[in-house]
């Protein structure tokens, strides 16, 4: 092989360069957050399916809701508790969890996500 | 008045038992009882919407009110500068409106009467051809939609559209001049847009799903009566069909055949 | 064969470097353009479409023209042009590259470009640009790589690539046919509301690419050993020569139609580019210069003593390039939109930031060009060494 050290040092190089992260950051670890629920959101006690399932795929209800409103004109959701909502990630989904910076925010910070719904959904105004 | 007084006191009975535009109502109610109510109203069910504008009773009162509460209702800054306004609904002179109705012996004040002017809704509209995501379509009930979601900001329907009616977010709606729009986002419960995606009137899409006017139609009605009159043109016996039957109505280049589905009497 | 363009000499590596840097400004302008919005441009709510488009549609042009050494090598047997009929894909190959880049920096939303491919719509016509362009690229990439590395080893192309040689001869048609099908079919542009309007892309196009292909052709016996030809290079100035003056006439037919009916519309977007409208006479000085080069283009290729002779060919090509850059590159957009649907004027000039991201794309296209040229001449070198 030509030149064979140089290509085992850069490649150590390389590799060393790729995984920095892992060692830079290796045990300081961020805390998981919990959601927040507000006031209204625990009184409210259900939302508008199973709360493991908003956990994990609210992004797929959300997704959902935003095609079937804008175009099929279905603006209405039926829980299996029977109750109407209006699809409304602004008006309906926040106005139960108005706390946005840590309901939101925080897990998806945790998570590294930055979905772009409040380019244009407006976002409550909080209380602090 | 866009409706009739029969269809307008069945609206607003309705509407008061649904609570209308306050979701807390529909919540408390069985689902049944929402469908049911949302049948009954007749703006839920239009086939073919389409609006008729009174030209000479319009003024400038009328319009200015009208455009405020397009605007508002729908968070459309203003910008102040002519290449990257967003307008949904806006005044243009006679002659500016119809080009193709020249006539140097005109008189003055109808060559230069201004009108509103808003997307007209077409019946073969150009805009949809060309979309290459369905990002704007026609809906079952003729309205042409649009699904911000999904626009890419090609520009293709705007130079599809020949009545200039769609706008482009050039920059981030919300970076608009502070001091033209101090209270911008006017509407908490409508969405700004993003920028780089191209947006119009959508024959107030959100309100006639709950039964209501169009914004404009409806602060046209609180000034005066018959000046803006929005119905279905599908049904022989709607508001705008009487209308139609009995003035002289005009449409904006009508040879394109794009079939406007705005309406001016003369 | 990418290995061939690792070596070179200082001015090859000077130039890349050159075109890197140009690259780098625009690539910069275009990050600005990504945060802050397509309005750091000179388009408006009035002309929504500009330099960007233009260039787009200019390039389409040269793409579409390196089939006019394709043509008469594969289905006319004209043999000479074996000898060049890489370069002509490789010229569509840069060429396709800065078309596709012209689309992707026009878009608002750039991140949900693939919302084309995930809601394919068979009525808009953008849809089917999208699949000719990359179907183009595709076909281009196969055969000129496969027809080079054949050539190298001194055998005959594998069978299967024939079939997409010939399948590429039609669609270099349908790129510039689609290309001008997206203006060609809008109701209240009448300027571009033409049926001709396929037809003057291709005369235009295969008067520009080919007359590209030619002074690339001189620059090519200039830098390397490789020798294109005097035949090819002869034979390239006949073609440019017919189809610029049918692009020439058709342009006319344009003007018959427009003033012996006098229907404004029609005269509009012509009066704009050539007189001005309403006092708005930004391009007429481009329009008139594009004129003059279209006759003096017209004059040297059409006397054969100044087609033959390389030199005033030479010049002849690059007034061809300028003329029709300017017809379809900066023209044909702004005096679509010109007057707008309430006939009236709005000027639209490009920005700084817009003109650079511009070049940047020219010399993307270009750095394609000159490394794919380098494996080109290399491996002609080799084959003469």
């Amino acid at each position: 092989m030509y030149d064979g050290g140089k290509i085992i040092i850069g490649l150590i190089i390389g590799i060393g360069f790729f995984t920095s992260p892992f060692f830079f950051n290796a045990g300081k670890a961020a805390r998981r957050p919990e959601p927040e629920l507000t006031q209204k959101a625990k009184d409210a006690k259900e939302c508008v399916l199973e709360t493991s399932y908003m956990k994990s795929s609210h992004m797929k209800l959300l997704d959902e809701w935003r095609q079937t409103f804008v175009r099929n004109d279905e603006r209405y959701f039926t829980a299996k508790s029977g109750k109407v909502y209006y699809k409304s990630l602004q008006g309906t989904c926040l106005d139960c969890h108005s706390n946005k910076s840590r309901f939101c925010d925080q897990c998806h910070d945790y998570m590294g996500e930055s979905p772009y719904c409040w380019e244009c959904h407006i976002e409550p105004k909080e209380s602090k | 008045m866009g409706v009739d007084r029969r269809q307008f006191l069945k609206i607003a009975g309705v509407a008061a038992l649904a609570g209308l535009g306050g979701k807390a109502a529909v919540d408390i109610l069985a689902p049944g009882d929402v469908e049911a109510s949302m049948k009954a109203l007749p703006l839920t069910e239009g086939k073919r919407w389409a609006m008729v504008i009174n030209m000479p009773e319009l003024n400038d009162e009328i319009m200015n009110k009208c455009i405020a509460a397009c605007h508002e209702e729908h968070n459309v800054p203003e910008f102040g500068d002519p290449k990257v306004e967003v307008k949904w609904l806006w005044k243009e002179d006679y002659h500016h409106s119809f080009p193709d109705h020249h006539n140097e012996y005109i008189d003055e004040k109808y060559e230069h009467k201004f009108l509103l002017l808003a997307c007209n809704h077409c019946s073969n509209p150009p805009c949809c051809r060309v979309c290459p995501t369905q990002a704007t379509w026609q809906r079952e009930d003729g309205i042409v939609m649009m699904d911000w979601h999904r626009c890419i900001g090609c520009r293709f329907c705007m130079a599809a559209c020949p009545y200039g009616s769609r706008s482009f977010n050039w920059g981030d709606p919300r970076k608009a001049p502070k001091d033209k729009n101090p209270d911008f986002p006017t509407n908490i419960n409508y969405p700004t847009r993003s920028k780089g995606v191209v947006e119009k009137c959508t024959f107030c899409d959100e309100r006639i799903s709950k039964g209501q006017l169009p914004a404009c139609v409806e602060a046209a009605n609180k000034l005066k009566k018959n000046v803006l009159i929005f119905g279905d043109l599908a049904d022989p016996d709607s508001n705008v069909r009487q209308v139609l039957s009995k003035n002289y109505t005009i449409r904006r280049k009508p040879d394109l055949g794009t079939e406007p589905n705005i309406f001016y009497i003369v | 064969m990418l290995d061939l363009a690792l070596k070179g000499k200082r001015g090859y590596w000077g130039w890349l470097i050159f075109l890197l840097v140009i690259m780098g400004i625009g690539l910069g302008c275009y990050i600005y353009q990504f945060q802050e919005g397509l309005k750091i441009t000179g388009m408006s709510r009035d002309v929504s479409w500009g330099f960007y488009i233009a260039q787009f549609t200019y390039l389409v042009g040269i793409a579409a023209g390196g089939v006019m050494v394709a043509l008469p090598c594969y289905l006319h047997d004209y043999k000479a042009f074996g000898r060049i009929t890489v370069l002509g894909e490789f010229l569509a190959i840069a060429a396709v590259v800065m078309c596709l880049l012209f689309i992707f920096v026009d878009l608002g939303n750039p991140v949900r470009i693939m919302n084309v491919i995930m809601y394919p719509t068979p009525n808009s016509i953008l849809f089917w640009d999208m699949i000719v362009l990359n179907g183009y690229l595709f076909l281009n990439i196969l055969i000129g790589w496969n027809v080079l590395s054949a050539e190298r080893k001194g055998l005959h192309h594998p069978g299967w690539v024939t079939p997409l040689i010939y399948l590429s001869i039609p669609w270099a048609f349908s790129i510039h046919t689609v290309t001008a099908f997206l203006y060609a079919g809008l109701p209240g542009r009448h300027f571009w509301l033409t049926a001709i309007m396929a037809a003057r892309f291709l005369s235009s196009a295969f008067a520009a690419g080919p007359a590209l292909l030619i002074l690339l052709c001189l620059i090519v016996r200039k830098v390397s050993k490789f020798d294109p030809g005097k035949e090819q290079i002869r034979t390239l100035g006949g073609i440019v020569a017919y189809a610029m003056i049918i692009n020439v006439f058709f342009v006319l037919l344009e003007f018959f139609t427009a003033f012996y009916s006098q229907i404004p519309g029609h005269m509009h977007g012509l009066i704009f580019l050539f007189k001005g409208l309403d006092g708005h006479t930004q391009l007429v000085p481009w329009m008139w210069t594009a004129t003059v080069f279209a006759a003096l283009a017209l004059i040297l290729l059409i006397i054969p003593a100044t087609r033959r002779k390389e030199d005033t060919l030479a010049v002849a090509c690059v007034a061809v390039f300028i003329s029709t850059w300017i017809d379809k590159g900066l023209g044909l957009v702004i005096a679509g939109f010109t007057p707008n649907p309430f006939n009236r004027v709005f000027d639209y000039w490009p920005t700084m930031p817009e003109l650079f991201i511009a070049i940047g794309v020219w010399a993307t296209g270009f750095f394609v060009l000159t490394i794919l040229y380098k494996i080109v001449i290399s491996v002609k070198e080799e084959i003469a060494a």
